[in-house]
């Protein structure tokens, strides 16, 4: 090993202790039984409870609803932002982004409270407010980056061959922002699924989402069943994120 | 000029940014057909103009008409022109085919009939075969093609052109320019073209529209602006050239460098100071100094690829620069002839610099946006508005500018064969001329220093 390499050392065991080991821990627990014992019946449950299919369709329900009530409230915001007629100010952007700078827990808890406060029946309806109210900056930053980013030039070009402001908007704009859109869904859906506490806060736990029931294996102490869920959402998430960076120009809109 | 032939007329059009005015009470027409051409240095508002054409800005007052009808309130979607932008803005989501067929699909053209157009267009840029291509696959020459095609293939009345080839190397842009004006010859359109390259507006153009800080310098046909410039930014931006004051002694006779030659301009009358212009080209060098006009030592020689050019000190201390095919050593001893048709005679702008201000007490004035000492003048007192003149040679610049009561930028230098004329814009924004031996360069910072015997006041209004 030369010198220079050798600096990667610490970064090596690093990635070993808690990236290599836990995923490793995860696949044994995943599949073996309480003895230790090879099996696949723990990924199998999967498929085979209902309740845990249930709650899996139920969170892939809840996770598409909130992307697509982050993209409509999100991308009107993102666009307003970056027009420099209409918003003069970048402290207005900085307003938008402020909640991340809390966190997301004890906002949660408030707007249970306030929900209450009003005696609002928490469930469904109160769950989307909540997760859209923590998501909406994920959405609104990548695409706000990428309509600021985009070259002026090209809405003079279609307003000059002809387009008027809402064709120019669907043909040049829209498609030029997909980047951000993609990015911005995929901030939204991938941790909405996974969720577990905000959920319970704010149904009082009449919804499960996925996230929810891998937390309750592991506080009974299924660990290996809890460990095969995790594989299951893991692969999930894996391939999502495989298919949008396939979308070669998926990472101009990224949020960092 | 009969109204039919004019497509675009532009009567007293002003625009302004903030405190800045970028164009200023431009009047002008476009013939059908014609390529024309607004050139100037960066910042001067020709690409300003282009815009507000196009629609993409309104101007503050003034009428812009094409075809006689008003296009105040037209969006730029519904104009009959079309743009081909400096940096292409070629829609990096579409391929070269839809890119051109943008403008013909939003008009509902059949579909067999845009595949017609399209490869029409293509041939006409030399880019057949290019239809599936990413444009981002596409040089900068080929997206400058494509460019080109997707404007040209909606058919508009009128081409607009923002220095389309400025982002492209020399040899390409030589060849795009043969092309263009290929193009231009058979499509028959009228071309509006912007540019800064003076060399690239002489080849190209019928009419040559010359800007320089918001206001037209100059219209006319390339050999016009060339031959024979109207002012001394024309001529000085326009190719190379000796501009020198002279004296007008008469008709067709003029003084300059000591020495007095003939010329064919007239009707200046007699004793009248004006500039001289004579391009570097014009001017004859030889070695034998006895049939020679006037005489003087080379200072520098050197290949510019086709000619020689170099720098010679007259016996009478002017630097003039020469263009010649044969070189002559520096050192050496020549003589020099300029024939009466190369010699182009100008109206002097201004003979001196004539401010107006306040007088603060009997003997200092509020002007400039400073206050300087002045002489003391029968009947002029406190509080009176009067006109300060002051001659060009008169005014000492500083490079401490916290010496003298008002600081500008020098924003334009000419060389006069011994001297430099500059002319300094203060900080309020008045223009200030000034003639002076030192070497100042452009966008200086300098106090400007004139001293109480310098100033000759005259009370307004009296």
């Amino acid at each position: 090993m030369n010198k220079r390499s050798s600096w990667a050392l610490p970064y090596l065991i690093f990635m070993i202790l808690f990236v290599v080991l836990p995923l490793l821990l995860i696949a044994v627990y995943a599949f073996s039984d309480g003895n230790g014992h090879f099996t696949f019946s723990n990924l199998l449950a999967f498929f085979t409870e209902p309740k845990i299919m249930n709650s899996f369709l139920v969170s892939l329900e809840v996770a598409l609803e909130n992307t697509l009530i982050c993209l409509l409230i999100g991308y009107p915001v993102a666009y307003i932002l970056a027009d420099k007629n209409l918003n003069k100010s970048a402290v207005t952007v900085v307003l938008f982004i402020l909640p991340m700078w809390i966190n997301a827990l004890m906002r949660t808890m408030a707007t249970a409270e306030i929900f209450h406060a009003l005696g609002i029946q928490l469930g469904k309806g109160t769950l989307l407010f909540g997760i859209a109210y923590d998501y909406l900056p994920f959405m609104i930053y990548p695409i706000y980056n990428v309509l600021n980013k985009m070259d002026k030039s090209y809405i003079e070009a279609a307003q000059d061959l002809g387009a008027k402001p809402s064709t120019v908007f669907l043909k040049v704009t829209l498609p030029l922002s997909m980047p951000g859109i993609v990015s911005g869904a995929m901030m939204v859906f991938m941790p909405t699924v996974s969720t577990f506490a905000i959920s319970e806060i704010l149904t009082n736990n009449t919804i499960q989402l996925f996230g929810s029931i891998i937390q309750e294996q592991f506080y009974n102490m299924m660990w290996n069943q809890g460990a095969a869920l995790s594989l299951v959402m893991l692969i999930i998430i894996g391939l999502t994120m495989f298919f949008s960076n396939n979308e070669e120009s998926a990472n101009e809109g990224g949020l960092l | 000029m009969n109204n039919e032939d004019i497509i675009i007329r532009l009567e007293h059009v002003s625009k302004s940014f903030g405190d800045k005015k970028v164009l200023d009470d431009i009047n002008l027409y476009v013939k059908k057909g014609e390529f024309i051409t607004f050139l100037g240095p960066s910042g001067c508002g020709k690409t300003t103009l282009l815009r507000l054409i196009a629609g993409f800005l309104a101007a503050d007052s003034g009428v812009i008409t094409m075809d006689g009808k008003d296009l105040n309130g037209v969006p730029p979607h519904k104009r009959e022109l079309n743009t081909v932008f400096q940096r292409y803005a070629l829609f990096p989501h579409l391929d070269v085919y839809d890119n051109i067929a943008f403008g013909l699909k939003l008009k509902k053209v059949p579909e067999d009939e845009i595949d017609r157009k399209v490869s029409k267009v293509l041939k006409l840029v030399s880019m057949n075969g290019y239809e599936d291509r990413d444009v981002n696959s596409l040089s900068g020459g080929q997206q400058q093609r494509i460019a080109i095609a997707r404007a040209i293939v909606n058919q508009p009345k009128v081409l607009l052109l923002d220095e389309p080839l400025a982002a492209l190397d020399l040899k390409m842009r030589k060849d795009m320019q043969i092309e263009l004006k290929e193009m231009h010859r058979q499509l028959g359109i009228t071309f509006i073209y912007v540019t800064h390259d003076q060399e690239e507006a002489l080849t190209l153009s019928d009419t040559i529209v010359v800007f320089n800080e918001g206001r037209i310098q100059q219209i006319g046909t390339p050999t016009d602006i060339y031959n024979e410039p109207q002012n001394e930014f024309v001529a000085d931006f326009i190719g190379e050239s000796n501009i020198l004051n002279g004296t007008m002694l008469e008709d067709r006779r003029v003084s300059f460098i000591a020495h007095d030659f003939d010329c064919v301009d007239e009707g200046f009358g007699e004793n009248v100071p004006v500039d001289v212009v004579v391009r570097p080209e014009d001017i004859y060098i030889m070695n034998n100094t006895e049939a020679a006009q006037f005489t003087g030592k080379v200072k520098s020689c050197i290949f510019k690829g086709v000619h020689y050019e170099m720098f010679v000190d007259t016996d009478e201390g002017y630097e003039i620069m020469i263009q010649d095919y044969n070189a002559f050593e520096p050192g050496s001893v020549v003589g020099m002839l300029i024939k009466p048709q190369d010699i182009q005679v100008m109206k002097k702008t201004c003979l001196l610099n004539s401010f107006e201000g306040t007088m603060t007490s009997d003997e200092s004035v509020s002007m400039l946006g400073g206050e300087y000492d002045c002489p003391k003048t029968e009947g002029i007192s406190k509080g009176d508005r009067v006109r300060i003149d002051v001659a060009f040679d008169r005014i000492d610049l500083l490079d401490n500018d916290e010496d003298a009561p008002v600081t500008g930028n020098v924003a334009f230098i000419l060389y006069k064969g011994n001297h430099y004329h500059l002319t300094v814009i203060t900080d309020s924004g008045e223009h200030v001329l000034v003639d002076t031996n030192d070497v100042w360069d452009k966008n200086d910072l300098v106090g400007v220093k004139i001293l109480p015997e310098d100033m000759h006041i005259t009370k307004i209004g009296s």
